[in-house]
Order: structure tokens, then C-alpha cells, then sequence
């Protein structure tokens, strides 16, 4: 039995997910359930499937079935008739010659097609051809050493792996350039000290900056966020715990509203503001613009946290008598408070970013401006959207990549606070919240 | 005294027991505090429809003046001629949004695949974390990037492209060939957007992915799969829908993008034209970005109207992206689970 069970084990090891092999530690016996298989078309296969594995003799040679070892690297291994267990997610040396084989034949052969054959060049065509060949050449050689099925299987993980490697590279990519572009700018202690209020278009980068800018952003994202957190967490706490006709209908419009596009908010904002109501271009309108835009993420993600506070908790608390919103205010939202700081810092970060619909009712100032009701105000985003699309100097370039440095450095700095906060689930304690505990527990 | 400490039976109290009810009328906060909830959400409701009903208002007297021609007329000068319409500006912003999904639907689902399917535990969270960074990047950062980093090294390609792949229509090039005509090509925005694109395509459908049941994939393994054979028999028809529907989110955002157009973008014409590579092109959004300060009423008038046609479109793909979600087997549980 126990012998069975290991290779179970094994066998659900090949899936590569250790959480599964938690769940599968049920006796051996105990195949996938019949009915859930029924329910779609592959049903006949795999209860199939199942009978072949319940009924296969309980001898070595019996469950040494070379089919499902064939994902595994020890191939001859299986031909022994004695036991060994399937070990995946190793390399072997066959496989890691195999890749680093075809990158380095096909690397060299784009090259001697590059620099010697073809009559053109270009950095991103060298790639892609590298990569092409790269491709072809690992599949030829993994069809020179095993069957097509195991060089298909071989063919899809390099494809999937490139996926995840181009994710991570155009994010490097992204940050590393604008800190490169923008360094030169940061640089310059005026650029953090002052406006642009007497910079021409033709002034060095020794003359004004982009404190206004600054200024701005934080102000506009401030009042952004006063709107929109306690408006998006009250109506995520409508969604999670009251529910009804009603909710539903809010949850569709929060999902659309959620992938409005930005500018669409300003619209909104300029339409009903400044066009009806006859509010001059500020930073309060901006501000609620990016509010609007704001509101249905912080509403979205907060309903995702509060959705899975146990339950268990909400009945222990009205077991002992409290009111609805005694239970919320005690119990759900400090459960779920690492998950709604994490929905409101993330928000933060998008909100900070916005530019077109700031762009649309902000106005635009040289000057420092920091009273966000009256007169235009400039924010991060709208002075890089000037600086590089409508005046274009080489000089207001290098200032709006400065001006971006800033931006992104902000942005990643509300990221990892985010990614900090949210690691845990609701309800789970950090160390320190843990030393905290057992420090009062004594005294009460 | 001892007596006075066990109080006796209350006034009233006959000594039998009496039923309670066990529904709890709410207290007088109780009352307050869901009436304070209920609020935010109808006020959610309210902006939704506030947006609808003022572009709509405001929209009118655009859409009166261009009558029928508002669908069909390719050139859009809406202050001095009455005779304007989004036939160019709308198929350019469909194709960008196209070309951009033709780029991030795979990539997005590879990404997708290999952080549920094929990345060791150690790397799987840091891989997240850096598809969730993805999606955090100002858009503003990857329109600076995609015009002072991608656009000087993408035009050998295209120039390669239109030499090689010119017998197809879209990668024809008509204009004289100079690396000139090839700056500010929808072929270059479109890019730009798909990255802002594979972030959304990629979480969701990693979402998706990550719920296939655990039973049929064991099943699979056990007929002797191997792990592509069991990705392509269970994990992609379970997880279709939700491609599906993360594809048309990702259609959604890459419509209303629009720093990154304007950026980008040249609009030298108004004729709308498929071939991707040429300079020239427009889209709705960057023409609202470049235009809404220089007008008059009657233009913002017009502008509004693009927006409005913007915001119903996005509308019409979100939600049929939810109904394509929901009504798939995707997220769905199942009993083997």
C-alpha cells in the first residue's frame, strides 16, 4: 500500500504542483471522481483511464508503465525492473546540453547570416532571427534524441518560458531605461528646487524644474484618494455584506467601470465640471478625475479581500451579540486590513500615473500652484505629455525622462509597499503583530 | 440581602417558555450604517450613469449636425464643416487595438501558462509580482519608451517586413520608401499597447488556468501525457473561455489607450488605410488629446461624440467579455476538486 502510494505520488509530481500532491495523499484507490468526468465530453476516456490504473496488477513490472515515465529524464531507468522513483523538474545533463547546444549553434549562425550573408542588420532583427533559428534548431536537435512527443513537450515549455521571459525583460527594460534617460536630469539639484515659471522654451537644464510638478501630483492624488478609497471600500462593503438585486447590478457596473478607459473619465469630469457647472480648469478637477477612475479598482479589489474573511468569524461575533456594523467595524475590516491597504496602495499607483484625464481638466502651469481649487495645476504625468509631445526641445526631453524618473521611482515605491502589506492573508499575523500579542497577552 | 442578589422572575413571567424569534431586527446603527452602504453603492450607480447621460447631452448637438454622415464620413474638421464623422478615426483605433492583441493574446497566454504550468514554486510569486509591476507602469512611461527607445529600433524591421512581407496586404507599402514613412505607423502604436496588455491577458488567464481541475489533470498524466499533452487536453479547453474573455478586457483597455497613441502617432491623412507600416493614422483617443483645448463649442461638441462612441464600444466589449467568462466552464469548480 504504502509502495502504491508513492507512486501515486510520483505520478501527480509530473504535474509540477505541490499543492497537489497535499490534496492526492487520499488512499490510492480513491481515482478522480466519476461524475465530474461525465460531466464534460472526455468522459469515457478518462474513467478509462482510471479502471486502468485501479485494475493494473500490484506487481513492480506492472506499474513500470513506460508511457507516464516518458516525461521524466530517466528514461532507461524504467526498463530496470526494480523501482525507481520518478524524479521531475530535475535537469539532466542531456537536456541542459541539448538547450545551451541550440542557443549557442543558432547564435552563431545568426551572426555569420547577419554580419557575413544578409544584406541588412538591425539589433531587434538579430534577435528575432536568433530566436527563430534558436527554435528550429532545438527541435531538430531534441527529435535527433527522442520521439516527436517528447520534443513537442520539450518545443512548448521553451515557448512558454520565452512568454514569461519577455514579460520580465520589457519590465527591466522599461525601468532601467527611463533611469538611464532620466538620470542626467535628477541630477541637477535645481530640477527638484524649482518651477518651470522662468524657463523659456530654450533654457538650459540649469534653470527650473519640476517641484510644481511634484507638488501637484501628490496633492491631486491625495484628494483623488480622499475620494475614492472611503467611497470604493464603503460600496465594496455593500457588495460583500449586504448583497441583494442591487449589489449585482453595482458589481457589473464596478467590473465595467473598471476597465472604462481613463479618458472617458476626464471627459466625464470636463463635461459635467466645466462645461455645465462652470468650474474653471484645477487641480480639484483633476483630482476627481482620476478619483473616478480610482474608485472602481479600489472597489473591486476590496470586495475580492472582504469576500474571503471567514465567515466563522462574522458568526462568532453576532453569536456574542454584536450589531451588523459592530461586526464590520471590529471584525471584518481590521481581518481584512493588510488586503484593503494592499487594493488602496496599488490604486495609489495607477492613480499616480494617470494622464489622460488629467490632461483633459487639470489645465497646464509653469508656476507652482498649490491651491488645487483655484487656477490650473500641473501634475507629473501632464508635464512629461508637454514637455515631450508639445514642445519637443531636446532639452524639455531630457526633462520630462527626468520628470518620468520620478514618476517611476514613486510608482515602485507604492508597489513594493503594496506587494510588503499584502503578503499575508486576512487574518494572518505579521511577526511583529505576533511579538505584540504574546507581549499583552500576560497583562490581560 | 442574599435574596436581593438572585433576582427573581421579571414582571410578566408566567413560567413557561416562550418562543423567540431568531431573525434580529436591526438596531437603530444597524439601520444607519446599512443605509450609509447602500448609499455607496447607488452613488456608484449614479456616476456610471451620470458619464452616460452627460456625454449623450452633451454629444447631441454634434451627432445633429453630422446626421447620418457622423458613421460614415472619413474626415473630421467639425468647426468649419458640418460634414464630419469617425469612419477613419474609429477602423484606425479597432486596428491598433488589433494588432495589439495579435501581439499580446500569445505572448500573454505563454506568460500565462508558464507561471501556472511550468515555473518552479521559487519563481512563480517574483513572476507575478513582475506581470502586476507590468500592469502598475504609468502609461506615460511606456509611451516615452515606445517613442525614444522602440521607435528607432523597430524601423529596420518594419522596413524588412514591408520588403519580405509585402504580399500581404496589411505589410504593403505604398508610399516612397524612405525610413522616413515609416515613423509613427499604427504598426508601432500597436506594439506600444500590447504591452500594456499582456499584464491584464496574462493575470487573468493565469487566474484561470490555475483553477483547471486537479482530477482530469492527473487523469491525463496517467493516460501518459506528456506535460504539453496534458496543458492542450485540459488545461487550454477549460481555461478557452477565460482567454477569451481576458482577450476582450485586454481589446477594452488597448481601445481607450491613449497617451501612448498620441505619442506616437503622426496623423497625416484622413483616409483610413490598412497598411500598418506607413506613417500617418489616427485613433479616436489621440485625436481627443490633441484636439480638446484648440476647439470651440461646436468641436468639443464633436469630440464628446467621439467619446461617446469610445465609451459605448469599450462597454459592449467588457461586457461581452463578462458573458463570454461566465458562461464558459472556466472558474467553474468542479467535484474532483
Amino acid at each position: 500500500m504504502s509502495e502504491q502510494r508513492g507512486y501515486r505520488t510520483s505520478s501527480v509530481r509530473i504535474a509540477g504542483d505541490e499543492d497537489a500532491t497535499r490534496k492526492t495523499r487520499r488512499p490510492a484507490t480513491h481515482a478522480p471522481s466519476a461524475r465530474s468526468l461525465d460531466a464534460d465530453g472526455n468522459g469515457t476516456r478518462l474513467t478509462d483511464a482510471r479502471q486502468r490504473v485501479a485494475g493494473s496488477p500490484a506487481t513492480s513490472a506492472g506499474r513500470q508503465n513506460p508511457a507516464w515515465t516518458s516525461t521524466a529524464e530517466s528514461n532507461t531507468a524504467a526498463t530496470n525492473n526494480a523501482e525507481t522513483r520518478v524524479r521531475i523538474g530535475r535537469t539532466s545533463g542531456e537536456g541542459s546540453a541539448t538547450f545551451i547546444g541550440a542557443a549557442a549553434a543558432s547564435l552563431g549562425l545568426v551572426w555569420v547570416l547577419f554580419e557575413r550573408v544578409l544584406p541588412f542588420s538591425g539589433v531587434l532583427g538579430f534577435w528575432v532571427g536568433w530566436y527563430v533559428l534558436f527554435v528550429g534548431l532545438y527541435y531538430l536537435m531534441a527529435r535527433l534524441q527522442w520521439d516527436r512527443r517528447e520534443a513537442m513537450d520539450r518545443l512548448a515549455s521553451v515557448g512558454f518560458g520565452t512568454g514569461g521571459v519577455v514579460a520580465f525583460l520589457i519590465v527591466v527594460e522599461q525601468v532601467s531605461y527611463i533611469f538611464m534617460r532620466g538620470s542626467s536630469a535628477v541630477g541637477h539639484t535645481n530640477f527638484w528646487t524649482r518651477s518651470l515659471a522662468f524657463a523659456g522654451p530654450e533654457s538650459p537644464m540649469t534653470v527650473g524644474g519640476v517641484l510644481h510638478a511634484i507638488v501637484g501630483s501628490v496633492e491631486e492624488l491625495g484628494l483623488a484618494t480622499l475620494f475614492a478609497v472611503p467611497l470604493g471600500i464603503t460600496a465594496a462593503l455593500f457588495l460583500a455584506e449586504i448583497g441583494g438585486g442591487l449589489a449585482r447590478v453595482v458589481r457589473t457596473i464596478v467590473e465595467a467601470m473598471t476597465a472604462l478607459p481613463d479618458l472617458v473619465a476626464g471627459l466625464f469630469i470636463y463635461v459635467t465640471l466645466i462645461l455645465s457647472l462652470g468650474v474653471g480648469k484645477s487641480g480639484f478637477c483633476a483630482a476627481l478625475a482620476i478619483g473616478v477612475t480610482m474608485m472602481p479598482i479600489v472597489a473591486r479589489a476590496s470586495e475580492l479581500v472582504l469576500r474571503i474573511v471567514p465567515g466563522a468569524l462574522r458568526e462568532a461575533s453576532y453569536a456574542l451579540g454584536s450589531s451588523q456594523w459592530r461586526t464590520v467595524w471590529n471584525v471584518v475590516l481590521p481581518t481584512a486590513r493588510s488586503g484593503l491597504a494592499t487594493a488602496v496602495v496599488l490604486a495609489m499607483a495607477r492613480g499616480i500615473g494617470e494622464t489622460a484625464p488629467v490632461l483633459l481638466v487639470a489645465g497646464y502651469t509653469k508656476e507652482l500652484n498649490a491651491n488645487p481649487f483655484s487656477g490650473p495645476m500641473t501634475s507629473l504625468p501632464l508635464f512629461i505629455y508637454n514637455a515631450v509631445h508639445v514642445l519637443g526641445t531636446n532639452d524639455y526631453i531630457e526633462r520630462g525622462f527626468g520628470a518620468a524618473f520620478v514618476l517611476v521611482v514613486v510608482v515602485l515605491a507604492l508597489f513594493t509597499i503594496a506587494r510588503r502589506i499584502g503578503g499575508s492573508a486576512p487574518g494572518e499575523l505579521t511577526k511583529r503583530q505576533r511579538r505584540r500579542l504574546a507581549r499583552e497577552a500576560p497583562r490581560t | 440581602m442574599a435574596v436581593a442578589l438572585t433576582p427573581g422572575p421579571p414582571e410578566g413571567f408566567v413560567g413557561e417558555d416562550l418562543r423567540r424569534a431568531i431573525v434580529a431586527r436591526p438596531s437603530g446603527a444597524d439601520r444607519v450604517f446599512r443605509g450609509v452602504l447602500r448609499a455607496a453603492g447607488i452613488a456608484v450607480l449614479l456616476i456610471a450613469v451620470l458619464i452616460l447621460v452627460f456625454l449623450v447631452l452633451r454629444s447631441l448637438s454634434a451627432f445633429r449636425r453630422a446626421e447620418s454622415g457622423f458613421f460614415t464620413t472619413t474626415s473630421f474638421f467639425p468647426e468649419t464643416n458640418s460634414h464630419f464623422g469617425i469612419a477613419a478615426l474609429l477602423p484606425d483605433s479597432a486596428l491598433i487595438a488589433v494588432i495589439a492583441l495579435v501581439i499580446a493574446v500569445p505572448v500573454g497566454v505563454a506568460t500565462a501558462l508558464f507561471i501556472s504550468e511550468y515555473a518552479p514554486h521559487s519563481i512563480r510569486r517574483p513572476m507575478i509580482a513582475v506581470i502586476d509591476l507590468m500592469a502598475a507602469i504609468p502609461s506615460v512611461v511606456y509611451a516615452l519608451w515606445g517613442l525614444f527607445f522602440l521607435m528607432p529600433r523597430i524601423l529596420g524591421f518594419d522596413e524588412w517586413l514591408a520588403h519580405h512581407a509585402g504580399f500581404i496586404p496589411v505589410f504593403r507599402f505604398t508610399k516612397t520608401d524612405t525610413i522616413g514613412n515609416y515613423v509613427g505607423a499604427m504598426f508601432i502604436a500597436g506594439v506600444v499597447v500590447s504591452l500594456m496588455v499582456i499584464p491584464i491577458i496574462t493575470s487573468l488567464s493565469r487566474q484561470v488556468f490555475s483553477q483547471a481541475p486537479q482530477g482530469e489533470r492527473e487523469a491525463a498524466y496517467a493516460l501518459g501525457s506528456t506535460r504539453w499533452g496534458m496543458i492542450r487536453a485540459v488545461v487550454l479547453p477549460f481555461g478557452r473561455g477565460g482567454i477569451i474573455g481576458a482577450s476582450m478586457l485586454g481589446l477594452g483597455r488597448a481601445l481607450g489607450e491613449t497617451i501612448a497613441v498620441t505619442f506616437i502617432l503622426t496623423p497625416l491623412t484622413w483616409m483610413f488605410s490598412v497598411h500598418v507600416l506607413e506613417g500617418g493614422g489616427n485613433s479616436i483617443t489621440a485625436e481627443i488629446a490633441n484636439y480638446y483645448t484648440q476647439w470651440d463649442t461646436k468641436g468639443v461638441a464633436a469630440l464628446l461624440a467621439c467619446g461617446l462612441v469610445l465609451f459605448v464600444s469599450t462597454l459592449i466589449v467588457n461586457t461581452l467579455a463578462a458573458v463570454v467568462i461566465s458562461r464558459s466552464r472556466s472558474g467553474a469548480l468542479t467535484a474532483a476538486d
